[in-house]
């Protein structure tokens, strides 16, 4: 029952657009996940996924759909704004739990905690 | 009126929360959903959250273009920095920074903004000595993204906030 | 020509985001340790839901988009879980 078919001209060019790239980035996104070297660095690559991905694969369903079913209710939107919200507080955790274990092992790629300077009074000269 | 209606933006977003998901504007759901909202809003008086008022309009306009308009260029930069591949590696570092916020609210708010971006993520914070470490994906010099942040960032937020 | 046009265009993109879940997957199998393996089924998570919202356009079908939606509250509660154990060793404390 693919109604797809219907869609006119003018909303069918955009929709595939935004999919083809929506899709493209995500994938370039992805791909970083295997290219880029440490767990920093990849810790940037599903950014991509989740903010560029999101919204244009987003903006091509309400289009669709506002488009074949005529009804201009937006609830991709929901979703927008449900991953825009949770994607960096997974992520800040996420870097922060690894942090904590390069830490406890000891890793030297990872800056240590910084603590509070003590100021120096042997320089001050009083 | 305040004591009724303890979160009145929470409540409206609750409620449009709603109507979206049930996909209708039918007199029934905006009535259910009012009901949810309001009664959300007392139960988020008891978690006490901190309460900020969001004064500056003007300034949340300005801050929100400019978060876009990063979010937008660092995509493309990453997607370059991906690309190229290991013929010309970035280096990617870690880059702290001295900030002077300290409202929770605007903290956070500055937490999501940098790792939501893509090029920039939020490690650790520490509130003591008000240090931020930030992983940087491609890194020129470490002075430059202090400065963007600080100033693109921070004083906005300072203003919004407190 | 132009249904045709749209049909290949959003098969391309399906393969597309399927290779994307591909490259989560390497990375989840690979991954030497535990925080790059749920960096990758983040990443999975986020490419699945978009392939269900692909799936919608093609179907026309809105059943999909719920899917969606409950992939994505899901996934922001398992990744989270999953990060809160990486650093305490404890889900819930």
């Amino acid at each position: 029952m693919s109604h797809l078919t219907d869609l006119p001209v003018w909303a069918a060019i955009p929709v595939c657009l935004l999919l083809l790239t929506g899709s493209a980035i995500t994938l370039i996104g992805s791909l970083g996940l295997i290219r880029l070297k440490t767990f920093y660095a990849r810790l940037h690559a599903p950014t991509l996924g989740s903010s560029a991905g999101i919204i244009l694969i987003c903006l091509a369903s309400m289009i669709a759909f506002a488009v074949l079913q005529n009804r201009w209710i937006f609830h991709e939107v929901l979703i927008v704004i449900f991953v825009v919200l949770t994607t960096p507080v997974t992520l800040m955790l996420l870097g922060q739990s690894a942090l904590y274990r390069d830490r406890i092992e000891g890793s030297i790629d990872v800056p240590r905690k910084t603590t509070r300077e003590e100021p120096d009074l042997s320089a001050l000269d009083i | 009126m305040r004591y009724w209606f303890p979160y009145p933006l929470l409540s409206l977003s609750l409620l449009a929360l709603w109507l979206l998901i049930n996909q209708s504007i039918s007199a029934g759901h905006i009535l259910l959903g009012s009901a949810l909202g309001i009664s959300w809003a007392w139960i988020m008086v008891n978690l006490q959250p901190d309460k900020t008022r969001l004064r500056k309009i003007r300034r949340i306009a300005v801050l929100t273009g400019h978060v876009a308009t990063d979010v937008f260029r660092s995509n493309l930069a990453v997607m370059g920095v991906i690309l190229r591949g290991s013929s010309r590696p970035a280096n990617s570092g870690f880059v702290t920074i001295d900030i002077s916020l300290r409202d929770d609210n605007a903290l956070a708010m500055l937490s999501c903004i940098l790792t939501a971006t893509p090029g920039t993520a939020w490690l650790e914070f520490d509130r003591q000595t008000g240090v931020l470490m930030i992983h940087v994906l491609d890194i020129e010099n470490g002075e430059r993204w202090s400065d963007l942040i600080k100033r693109r960032y921070e004083g906005p937020l300072k203003e919004i906030f407190e | 020509m132009n249904e045709l046009f749209i049909i290949w265009s959003i098969l391309a993109s399906q393969i597309l985001l399927g290779l994307a879940m591909g490259c989560a997957l390497f990375r989840i199998v690979r991954g030497p340790r535990a925080q790059d393996r749920i960096l990758g089924l983040d990443a999975l998570y986020i490419n699945a839901m978009l392939l269900l919202l692909t799936f919608g356009i093609r179907t026309a079908n809105s059943i999909y988009f719920e899917t969606a939606l409950i992939i994505a509250v899901l996934s922001f509660v398992s990744s989270i879980a999953f990060a809160k154990f990486l650093m305490r060793g404890e889900v819930i404390e």
